[in-house]
This record gives C-alpha cells, structure tokens and sequence, in this order.
C-alpha cells in the first residue's frame, strides 16, 4: 500500500511541481524571447535596461502583475469574472500530464538515489523499475491524445466567459471571434490527428513516440501535410498571429481580456503560452519523435546520442516555439471572413482527403 | 489501471492552486482604491451606450451547429483509426461511406452559403 502511494502519489506529485516550476519560468522567459526576437526581425533593440539585455525583464513584469490594483468593472458579473482566468489557465497545465519528455525508465537511477536513504533495498527497486513511476512522464494512460484534445478545449470556455463576464463590447465580440474561430480550427486539428493514428494504431503518447522508435523515422516523414495542417491550426488555436484576431489590438483594443488588469490579466497571458507551448510539445511528439533523436535509424549519426532524450524534446519544443514566434514577426493578420474561409474551405478538406488517402495507403501496404 | 489517473488529479489540484495563491497573496499586496470612472466599462473613453450583451450575427450560431456536427465525427474517427489494422478492407469501406455522407453534407453546407462570412 505505502508503495502504491509512492508510485502513484509522491513521485508524481514530485514531477508535477517541478513540471509547474519549469512551465511558469518557460513562459516568463518566452515573453522575453518574443519580444527580443520581435525586436530583432523589426531592427531594434528590445528589452535592454532590466539585467544584461533585459534578462531580468520577466521578473519586473511578474511583480509588476502581482502589485497592480485588480480592477473589477461595475457592471461585470463577478463570479464569472474571478472565474474565467483559471478555467483558462488550468487546462493549458493539466495538459502536461500526459505529455511525455523522456523515454520510459528515465529516471530509475534517480529514484534509486533518491529513495535509497529511506526505504529498504527491496522497496526501492521494486519503485525505481516501476513503468508508472521511472518514466519520463508524469502519467502514461491509454486515451492520452483524446485526453489532450478534450481537456484544451475546457480553455475555450475560460475566454467565453471572460469575455461574457466582464459586460463591455470590445470582450465581448473579442470572444465571439474567438470561440469561433477555435472551433472552426479544432475540426480541421482533429481530422489532421487521425492521419497519425492510422500509422501508429495507439492514442498513447508514449506508445506513438515507441512506435516511431520501432518504425525508425519520425512520422512527419509518413504525414507531412498532417504536421503542417497540425501546426497551423494549433497556431489558430492559440490566437496567435496570424490569426490573432481575437485580440487584434488595432480594432477590438485587447479582445476578450480588454476589461482585465493585474494578476488575472497575467492569467490569460500566461495560458496563451502555455498553450503554445502545449501544442508544440505535442506536435513534437506527434510527428518529430518525442525524446528520440534525429533520424533514429542511422547508424553514424549515433553520436548524437551523447545528447540526452530529454534535451532532444526540449530542443525541438524549443524550436517550435521559435517559429511561432518568427512567423509572429513576419506575416500580417488576416480579416476575419479570411480566416473562417481557410479554415473551413481549406484546411477541412485538405485534412479528411489526408486521412483517406492514408487510410488507403496503411490498407494497401497491409 | 485506474491509478493512472490519480497524477491527473494531482495535477489539476495543483494546477487549481497557483491563481487561488496568486490571488490571494496579491490581495495583500496590491491598492485597492475604486472610483466610478475607474470601474466603467471600456469604450474608448465615451460613456458605455447600453448594454453590452445585445445581439450578435446568427453566424456565429452556424458555426457552433456545424462545429458540433464535424467534431462528433471526429471523435467517431478516432476508435476506428486505433484499430484499423484489425479492420482492413471492411473498415476501410465502412469509413468511405461514413464519410461519404459526411462530404455530400459539407457540399450542401457550402452551397447553402453557411461557410460565408461576408
């Protein structure tokens, strides 16, 4: 029973914190990579005064957030209000829980180290080779990729009623948009998901990374159009530009967060990175092999193995969090009847035509 | 099995707490000083001209019912994509045809006009 408790209690519970920990820092820190990076496509500096090249920047704007007055409009709905911020930002973490950085076993050495002080010999072996608890994941359950869908979807609610909540016109239409802009978008993510799923017959997110091990090539080389389908939509579903129309600050002010101030501003702010971050760790581990390295089964590339699995996913994360933030720099917004017109009249067509013709190709190869 | 899902659960408690203590401890920190100008709606600086909850286009209500009617497929899509090595040939066909239907009905939606937004 103590053990059970360990397996499925404390070590998780371990790896959630520091999950938490490393996600809050990474999205402080991509506030200052976009606009460092922003600055530099545009020819300027960025943030320069705050630490050496406005390193201590997203310190000063997390303080600065936390002692600002929080203000509540009049007329909004005050329940609501307090409330849309965290249904928005508890999804885009939760979603974490099923996301696999390192491969199964990964940290049976530190478990040992770890847990040797306390428990006899017997005990920490038998936790330390427990698949629940060395993985490099905090969970590993069998509806994985539904899991993800479903739960970073909740977000959308989270912006509904913010902008519902707060009784003003600019969040309110912000919201309208967005809400529908994510679902249109959602269908078309979904379509370009089951391209994969045919492939690897699994919704497990470990079990797809395994797969692609075992196949010995990253599925972007099976499904490519799926992974560029993949990765549009899910900038549509972070409301990132291009299709940040949501907030587009030139007409709607702030969109649906336009009446926020303060820590709940710094809510959302915070569950749009997350998101970001969300969808690029789940295309890396959908289509560009999770944790393994770059082609798999060439054999005099194996000293890239020097690097370990855990960096590779957050390299390539990392990556694809660069090209949000490079196409943030380069392409302008669309109009709203653009962004509808492609997502319904492009994308879904291009993404059910994707899972027939792989249907038919993963029958013929059978 | 079940056990799981018990880090999920964690992770949402978890996940509960950072704005609650964000919150909370901001409350102790930061002014709290409300005046009547401070505390209405934005507008670009003019004063609110009624309510903000009025009516809006009945596209978005389109776009809601053909969501709901797409994303079911979807998620119809997804059990049938993890065993499809155990289905071939039958669930191949099978699938044609579900999807099938499913094109014949975007064609009719397209042509009806509810893609178009102008």
């Amino acid at each position: 029973m103590a053990e059970w408790i360990i397996v499925y209690g404390i070590i998780p519970f371990a790896k959630i914190a520091v999950i938490v920990l490393v996600l809050s820092g990474a999205v402080a820190y991509m506030t200052l990579l976009e606009r460092k990076v922003i600055a530099h496509i545009q020819v300027r500096l960025g943030p320069m005064r705050v630490g050496w090249h406005g390193l201590l920047q997203p310190i000063a704007d997390g303080l600065k957030f936390i002692l600002k007055e929080d203000i509540v409009p009049a007329r909004a709905d005050k329940l609501l209000f307090t409330l849309a911020p965290a249904i928005s930002l508890v999804p885009a973490f939760v979603v974490f829980a099923v996301i696999p950085f390192g491969p199964p076993g990964m940290m049976e050495d530190l478990l040992r180290w770890v847990l040797s002080p306390f428990l006899d010999a017997a005990a920490v072996e038998s936790i330390a080779t427990h698949s629940a608890a060395s993985g490099g994941f905090v969970t590993d359950i069998n509806i994985a990729l539904l899991f993800v869908l479903s739960i970073s979807s909740v977000g959308i609610l989270g912006i509904i009623l913010g902008g519902w909540a707060s009784n003003s016109k600019y969040p309110l239409l912000g919201a309208l948009r967005s809400s529908a802009q994510m679902i249109s978008y959602e269908v078309a993510l979904g379509f370009s998901v089951i391209g994969v799923l045919l492939v690897t017959q699994s919704l497990s997110l470990v079990q797809i990374v395994e797969n692609q091990r075992e196949a010995e090539v990253w599925y972007i080389f099976y499904q490519p159009l799926a992974f560029i389908l993949f990765f549009i939509c899910g900038m549509a579903e972070t409301n990132r530009l291009p299709f940040d129309l949501p907030e587009a600050e030139t007409e709607l002010v702030g969109g649906f967060h336009t009446e926020y101030s303060g820590f709940r501003f710094s809510l959302f702010f915070i569950a749009e990175y997350a998101a970001m971050v969300t969808v690029s760790a789940v295309a890396v581990t959908l289509f560009l092999g999770g944790w393994l390295r770059p082609f798999p089964n060439v054999e005099w590339l194996s000293f890239l193995d020097l690097i370990p699995p855990l960096l590779w996913f957050v390299i390539k994360v990392f990556l694809l969090l660069y090209v949000f933030i490079w196409i943030r720099g380069t392409l302008p917004r669309y109009r709203f009847d653009q962004l509808m017109g492609y997502g319904w009249k492009l994308f879904l067509p291009l993404a059910l035509a994707n899972v027939i013709v792989t249907a038919g190709v993963v029958l013929a190869l059978m | 099995m079940l056990g799981s899902y018990i880090p999920i659960l964690i992770f949402i408690l978890v996940a509960i707490t950072l704005p609650v203590v964000g919150l909370l401890v901001g409350r102790l920190l930061r002014p709290h000083l409300p005046t009547a100008d401070k505390l209405m709606p934005y507008e670009c600086g003019v004063d609110p001209v009624d309510d903000a909850r009025g009516r809006f286009s009945v596209r978005f209500y389109i776009i809601a019912i053909l969501f709901v009617i797409f994303d079911v497929e979807t998620i119809f899509l997804f059990p049938w994509a993890v065993i499809y090595d155990k289905l071939a040939l039958f669930g191949f066909i099978e699938m044609v045809i579900f999807l099938g239907i499913l094109i014949v009905g975007y064609f009719y939606v397209w042509k009806k006009g509810a893609l178009e937004w102008a």
